[in-house]
């Protein structure tokens, strides 16, 4: 029996929240004392998928094929269903991501597994198989217990911390033909972001503006402050309703969930909606002039004052920083 | 073209949340129930849309019990020309898909809509479930949905840029922000919904996970202010207390 990981490769490596899932479903091997094995779509060399070993993996499956090029939910279902039975997986992981969202639930469907998407912590195993995420957009937690014999868990990024280990995992290639994986869509990719930009969802640290900036034009200063901390933009809802901001920076409710180490708010009033997207980060550092606005409540740290002042301040204080270090 | 929009209710978002039943139910007294955003500004909108310029059916479909009455009631006073409601309890996404499936097998529906995810349990779990469960092509948080020659285009975004999908008909899609634009219910629409059909059918709603507890997450300690005039400590404790930059 083993705990299967699908793992995510861009760039030739695996991605960032991949390493997270190939750590978690690695210590959820060792505690059931299985294997750990990584199945790998897409391009890369061995010596890089070999560094799951790393992370407690104990084999890397690689798939590298057209089939694959882009996430069709059946085809990826299909394939990953006739790996979980060549390995005998007992525990299924995704990334909480757009490939998790399409295929986690085909594949649960398919092999009546029990899914909890968007897990923020390890399983509990000391009463079966419970798992926890958040629920009523990051206002409560929930502790769900899964019974089926396989069971899937998609986690979210950025919740649990890699462990590293000495380890080494062995890399094969798939032993069936993935000819016959045959996707059901095709896809064509456009590339939008512009160099050096910092996506979103992954970002560690988040600088992000609202309506208190007063127009598009008054962006600058917040560019500048994620330029210096190396950090990506977003913005709160009507800020991109009114077009002030590309829409695919709008987080909260209805946007962007997301979970950076750091979140700086600056001029936005911290409205529930906007919380609930944004209340997983670990640190957060709120800028309002009005000092009733209720992000304070939501924050660790806070100053009360004019963004129009205290940005460039905070801008250069961090120049300082980085050219002291 | 037949579509079927699928319709949950959720918790209005600023309702104050809280447990029962040793923590194990959500307390939905005084709580006011709207339709899920996703739903209704984005799955159900575009399927209106689609139906003003290529003609054919809107369906709203629900699983859950009489209760949910008044949030089908708005989505026929928004435009849906009829709903079925399948009357089961479910407790998980797979109880939802599989009466949603069983209800939809047979029916012919070109495009079946769910939204990106409920803004309560955030599962983003039914959609894939149904495509799965009818055997069908599911592309998931849409952001655009084109209807061109017999096909739907969809764009939804990837790392660093847009997946342009093309799915055949007919499939399942969930919509997310930017696939259409909110519209509120007139009086005229909602004089008419008064007298719409609404479908109650018998379902069956199988789970395959139990919610034991929740919990709520610990209360943040207090913020800790920084005087306007010393933007540098801020700095300084992030470098050193809170050890993020
Ligand atoms: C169903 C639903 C879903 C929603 N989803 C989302 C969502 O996903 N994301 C989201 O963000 N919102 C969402 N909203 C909207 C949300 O309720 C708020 O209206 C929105 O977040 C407010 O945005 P804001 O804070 O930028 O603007 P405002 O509420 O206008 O706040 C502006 C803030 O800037 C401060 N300010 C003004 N000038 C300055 C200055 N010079 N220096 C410093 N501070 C200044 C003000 O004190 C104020 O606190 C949703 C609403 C609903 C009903
Ligand atoms: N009880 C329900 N009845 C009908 N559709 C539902 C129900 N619950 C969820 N859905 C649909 O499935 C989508 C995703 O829900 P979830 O998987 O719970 O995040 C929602 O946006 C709805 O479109």
């Amino acid at each position: 029996m083993s705990v299967l990981i699908v793992a995510e490769i861009a760039k030739g490596a695996f991605r960032k929240s991949s390493l997270e899932a190939i750590s978690y479903g690695s210590r959820i091997a060792s505690k059931l004392e299985m294997n750990a094995i990584v199945l790998a779509i897409g391009t890369a060399a061995d010596a890089q998928l070999a560094l799951a070993g790393n992370y407690g993996a104990a084999k890397v499956i690689k798939v590298d094929h057209p089939n694959f090029q882009h996430p069709d939910s059946g085809a990826y279902t299909a394939l990953i269903a006739d790996v979980v039975a060549s390995t005998q997986s007992s525990v299924v992981l995704f990334t909480h991501d757009n490939l998790g969202k399409a295929v986690a639930p085909r594949l649960s469907a398919r092999l009546r597994a029990g899914l909890v998407s968007g897990a923020t912590a390890l399983p509990d195993l000391s009463e079966g198989f419970v798992v926890q995420k958040n629920v009523y957009s990051g206002k409560a937690m929930a502790a769900i217990a899964i019974t089926t014999p396989v069971k899937i868990i998609s986690l979210m990024p950025n919740s649990v911390s890699p462990v590293l280990s000495q380890g080494t995992a062995e890399v094969e290639a798939f032993s069936g033909s993935a000819d016959g994986y045959k996707p059901q869509t095709s896809s064509r990719y456009e590339h939008t972001e512009r160099d050096g930009e910092i996506s979103l969802p992954e970002a560690e640290l988040v600088v992000s503006a609202g309506r208190g900036l007063k127009g598009p034009e008054n962006w600058g200063m917040i560019e500048e402050l994620a330029g210096v901390l190396g950090a990506a933009t977003a913005c709160s809802r009507p800020v991109s309703d009114i077009g002030w901001r590309p829409h695919h920076e709008h987080v909260g409710q209805t946007g962007l969930a997301i979970r950076p180490n750091l979140y700086i708010a600056i001029g936005i009033s911290g409205a529930i909606q906007h919380l609930a997207g944004v209340n997983g980060s670990k640190v957060i550092v709120v800028i309002n002039k009005d000092p009733e606005a209720p992000f304070f409540k939501a924050a660790d740290y806070g100053i009360v004052g004019d963004a129009f002042e205290i940005v460039p301040k905070l801008t250069a204080a961090i120049k300082k920083l980085k050219s002291a270090n | 073209m037949k579509i079927l929009v699928c319709i949950s209710q959720a918790p209005d978002t600023t309702s104050k949340i809280s447990f029962i039943d040793n923590d194990t139910r959500f307390n939905d007294d005084k709580v006011q129930f709207i339709v899920n955003p996703y739903d209704e500004w984005y799955a159900l909108v575009r399927a209106l849309e689609i139906k003003e310029s290529l003609g054919g059916h809107v369906s709203a479909i629900s699983v859950g019990g009489p209760a949910l009455e008044t949030v089908i009631r708005k989505v026929l006073a928004i435009g849906a020309d009829d709903a079925i409601r399948i009357d089961a309890e479910p407790s998980d996404s797979f109880g939802v898909a599989s009466a949603i499936a069983e209800y939809a097998k047979d029916k012919g529906y070109d495009l079946i809509l769910t939204g990106k995810e409920t803004i309560d349990y955030n599962g983003s779990e039914v959609g894939g479930m149904l495509a799965e469960l009818l055997g069908l092509p599911f592309v998931s948080l849409a952001s655009k949905l084109d209807l061109s020659e017999g096909k739907v285009v969809l764009e939804t975004a990837a790392e660093g840029g847009l997946e342009i999908v093309t799915a055949p008909l007919p499939c399942v899609i969930s919509a997310a922000k930017g696939m259409a634009e909110a519209r509120i219910p007139n009086m005229r629409g909602i004089m008419a919904a008064r007298t719409k059909p609404i479908e109650v059918a018998a379902g069956n709603a199988p789970a395959l996970v139990q919610i034991k507890k929740f919990s709520l997450p610990a209360p943040k300690s207090s913020v800790k202010l920084i005087d306007p005039e010393n933007v540098e400590q801020l700095v300084e404790l992030l470098h050193n207390e809170a050890k993020v930059i």
